[in-house]
């Protein structure tokens, strides 16, 4: 066979479909493939009258495609300000984000961001500040999908609407009432709903169970579970519980003050957790028996006693054995080296 | 160095406590388009003094509209059909105008609720809203109040208190706000101090603190807590007494050990199996399938039945009554009733005391490492 036929073989089945921007650029940095989203030196800051507040420097953060991200951390750390910097609701006033290796940070072409909120979607933190309670839920649910023609006719919207609803435990008769009829546990799942009908790549679940008790919980975390597995969708779960954190991810981040300070995959970081703040975090998992909780002591963190960081010296995040990343100095290094060899090495 | 911090708990007291509020065959319904629904449905339950009682149960069962009427709180379209509650001589439910509420709402019983933003102006700064309520109820100057103000961010661990005293809420984050609308009720120093999911927001460790600190507060004046939360590694950590909601109804009722370590309902059960921390990454959590219970047509026999594994006939036709166990404990199923079969409870149940100390012991050996 000459080459050129084998060419010509090897054509002929392709049928060519127009890629969008995003499958354009996964197709054209097939290297990169893995990674869905890379933050670089990012910064978010907010200006208060004349001040500026940074809450984000410098960040750098890369989620896989197909991943489940635990992102947890102290109230007020910036996890929230970090989600809402990707989905673009937050300024990047520092270096970019990539999704699909195109830039979506700063300035972008209309029709990107457009795009980009087909394939991007945020479940918010407070259930009760991120619904219209002018539209009812029928509207609220299929909004994304008007906004895009998401589907064939009004029996398709309706359908697909109704099943939604009974994925996150709604009674599809509720679609005509209003956001302020339900319960606060009953407007997250109308949340969850909204966002999961537009079936998107990329999930940013800010806090999406902490309103919810632990029976739905469950059955929501499963759900979440069901989808990235099933739509292989890649989903940024922000938490503080770090029991249900551990459960649904793959990896773990732990943000403290707008730093990442450790980075490892789920299991690991409770095993050999390094960073003081994490085993701050672990000491106070609430487990859900009293006489545990009766015994239970929690570490406190104070990082003006426990790092001496100079100027000549600053913290950097290390990776100290594949895949595990600690925020640490020099000196700090070598004490973390010391004590996973105390651990023992990677089961 | 880490500082290590106990949390002391009380062990419950022998004899029975002063009661604080008695709620008797309390129902509430609400009005939607012209048609009556019965949210709350014949509930009876006593909350003792100086005690933490948590009532649990999914979300719509009936937790918020509970307390709600604790404090006339409820939405315009909800009223009281029948029922007394009982506080300091006064019968709570017989309340109608917001004159009647005044001397009790905020100042004798106050709420912290599950979203901050219902209990925040957003238009006026943080230490506003909190010296405002230190000038009306303590009669302090503007100064004083700003002082006690700052002192109370302080509490509940605001970083800079004094620079972020001029914030507005948008400019806090999530837990911010709910330890904001905490030092607001702190500062009314109730007699009852309602918890409406106080906590869901916040990481795990500004929340053990919290905690901590309600708990603090509550042996210095003597307060009673009444604690809404799902989540049950709260409730063992903070409750004396547990009330178990489902449907709009108190389904089992006890002290923390008698619902933990020895649980009647099969709700309850459904409710500890599903919890995470018994949860493994390669199978899917445990939960209770099926829907709620739809409250727009009568509930008929157990509301629990169409998704009780271990539902007999008799379930989907009477209403059980509340069995009585022993004398802190008792629960509404017929499965204690003397002619009811007898049943294993599920084998996570039976070793969930084993399996938490697992968990615990699983996190204690980093401290261990730490001591080294
Ligand atoms: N104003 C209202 N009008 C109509 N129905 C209402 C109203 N407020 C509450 N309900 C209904 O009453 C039931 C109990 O609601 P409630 O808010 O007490 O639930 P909850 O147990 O606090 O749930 P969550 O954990 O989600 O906060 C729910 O089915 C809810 O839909
Ligand atoms: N719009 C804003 N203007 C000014 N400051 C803001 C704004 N939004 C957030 N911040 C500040 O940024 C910091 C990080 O807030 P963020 O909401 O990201 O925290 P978080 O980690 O999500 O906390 P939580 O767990 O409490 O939700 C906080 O100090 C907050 O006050
Ligand atoms: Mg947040
Ligand atoms: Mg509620």
């Amino acid at each position: 066979m000459s080459k050129e036929e084998k060419k010509i073989l090897e054509q002929a089945p392709v049928e060519e479909k127009e890629l969008d921007i995003f499958e354009q650029g996964r197709k054209d940095h097939p290297e990169d493939d893995d990674t869905i989203v890379k933050m670089r030196d990012v910064r978010v800051a907010f200006k208060i009258g004349s001040i500026e507040r940074v809450i984000i420097n410098h960040l750098n953060l890369d989620i896989k495609r197909g991943e489940v991200l635990g992102l947890v951390g102290e109230s007020g750390s910036g996890k929230t300000t970090i989600g809402r910097a990707l989905i673009r609701i937050n300024k990047v006033s520092g270096g970019e984000v990539l999704f699909n290796n195109v830039k979506i940070s700063g300035k972008i072409p209309k029709k990107t961001e457009r795009l980009l909120k087909t394939k991007m979607q945020m479940i918010f933190q407070d259930p009760g500040d991120s619904l219209n309670d002018r539209a009812n839920i029928d509207y609220i649910v299929s909004e994304g999908l008007r906004a895009f023609k998401l589907y064939k006719d009004e029996e398709d919207r309706l359908q697909k609407v109704q099943q939604m609803m009974q994925r996150v435990g709604l009674r599809p008769e509720y679609l005509n009432r209003y956001p302020h009829e339900f319960s606060g546990g009953q407007r997250q799942r109308i949340g969850i709903a909204r966002c999961m009908i537009m079936n998107p790549e990329f999930v940013i679940a800010d806090e999406p169970i902490s309103a919810l008790d632990v029976s739905i919980r469950a059955q929501v975390l499963n759900l979440i579970r069901e989808f990235q597995q099933e739509r292989k969708m890649t989903v940024l779960f922000i938490a503080h519980d770090l029991s249900v954190v551990r459960y649904i991810s793959d990896r773990i981040a732990v943000i403290y003050a707008g730093h990442i300070v450790e980075i490892a995959e789920a299991n690991r970081l409770f095993e050999a957790p390094l960073h003081p703040y994490t085993k701050s975090l672990l000491s106070a998992v609430p487990i859900p028996d009293p006489k545990v909780e009766r015994k239970k002591k929690i570490i406190t963190y104070n990082p003006a006693e426990l790092h001496h960081y100079v100027l000549s010296d600053a913290p950097k995040l290390v990776e100290i054995e594949p895949g595990h990343f600690v925020r640490c100095n020099t000196p700090e290094l070598e004490a973390y080296k010391a004590e996973l060899e105390r651990l023992g090495g990677k089961k | 160095m880490s500082k290590e911090k106990e949390i002391l708990k009380e062990t419950p007291e022998t004899k029975e406590p002063e009661v604080v509020v008695d709620v008797q065959n309390l129902s509430v319904g609400f009005t939607v388009r012209g048609k009556k629904i019965n949210v709350i449905r014949n509930i009876s339950f006593k909350v003792y003094k100086g005690e933490t009682l948590a009532i649990v149960g999914e979300s719509g069962s009936g937790k918020s509209v509970t307390t709600k009427t604790f404090t006339g709180m409820l939405e315009k379209n909800g009223f009281v059909t029948s029922g007394s509650i009982l506080f300091d001589g006064m019968n709570l439910a017989k309340f109608k105008t917001d004159e009647d509420w005044r001397p009790i709402r905020g100042k004798r019983i106050a709420t912290i609720f599950q979203d901050p933003m219902t209990s925040l102006n957003p238009l006026l700064t943080i230490g506003f809203q909190i010296s405002e309520v230190l000038r009306l109820h303590h009669g302090l100057s503007k100064q004083e109040a700003k002082e006690e103000a700052i002192k109370l961010l302080k509490k509940v661990r605001i970083p800079n208190a004094e620079a972020r005293y001029d914030d507005y809420p948008f400019q806090y984050s999530g837990g911010m706000r709910q330890r904001v609308v905490i030092a607001i009720a702190l500062a009314c120093r109730p007699e009852i101090l309602i918890c409406d999911e106080p906590t869901t927001a916040l990481d795990v460790t500004v929340q053990a603190q919290i905690i901590a600190l309600i708990k603090e507060l509550q042996e210095e004046y003597h307060w009673t807590t009444i604690f809404i939360t799902h989540d049950l590694g709260v409730v063992a950590n903070v409750a004396n007494r547990i009330a178990v909601m489902y449907g709009g109804q108190i389904v089992e009722y006890g002290t923390v050990e008698d619902v933990f370590y020895n649980p009647a309902h099969p709700y309850t059960w459904a409710l500890l199996a599903s919890l995470p921390q018994l949860g493994s990454k390669d199978e899917a959590l445990s939960y209770i399938k099926g829907n709620p219970p739809s409250f727009s047509s009568e509930i008929i026999g157990d509301a629990f039945a169409p998704r009780n594994e271990y539902a007999m006939n008799i379930d989907f036709v009477k209403e059980p009554p509340m069995f009585q166990i022993s004398p802190t404990h008792c629960a509404k199923t017929w499965l204690l009733d003397p002619r009811a079969p007898k049943v294993e409870k599920p084998k996570v149940i039976q070793e969930l005391h084993a399996r938490m100390k697992r968990a615990a012991e699983e996190l204690k050996r980093q401290e261990g490492v730490e001591d080294e």
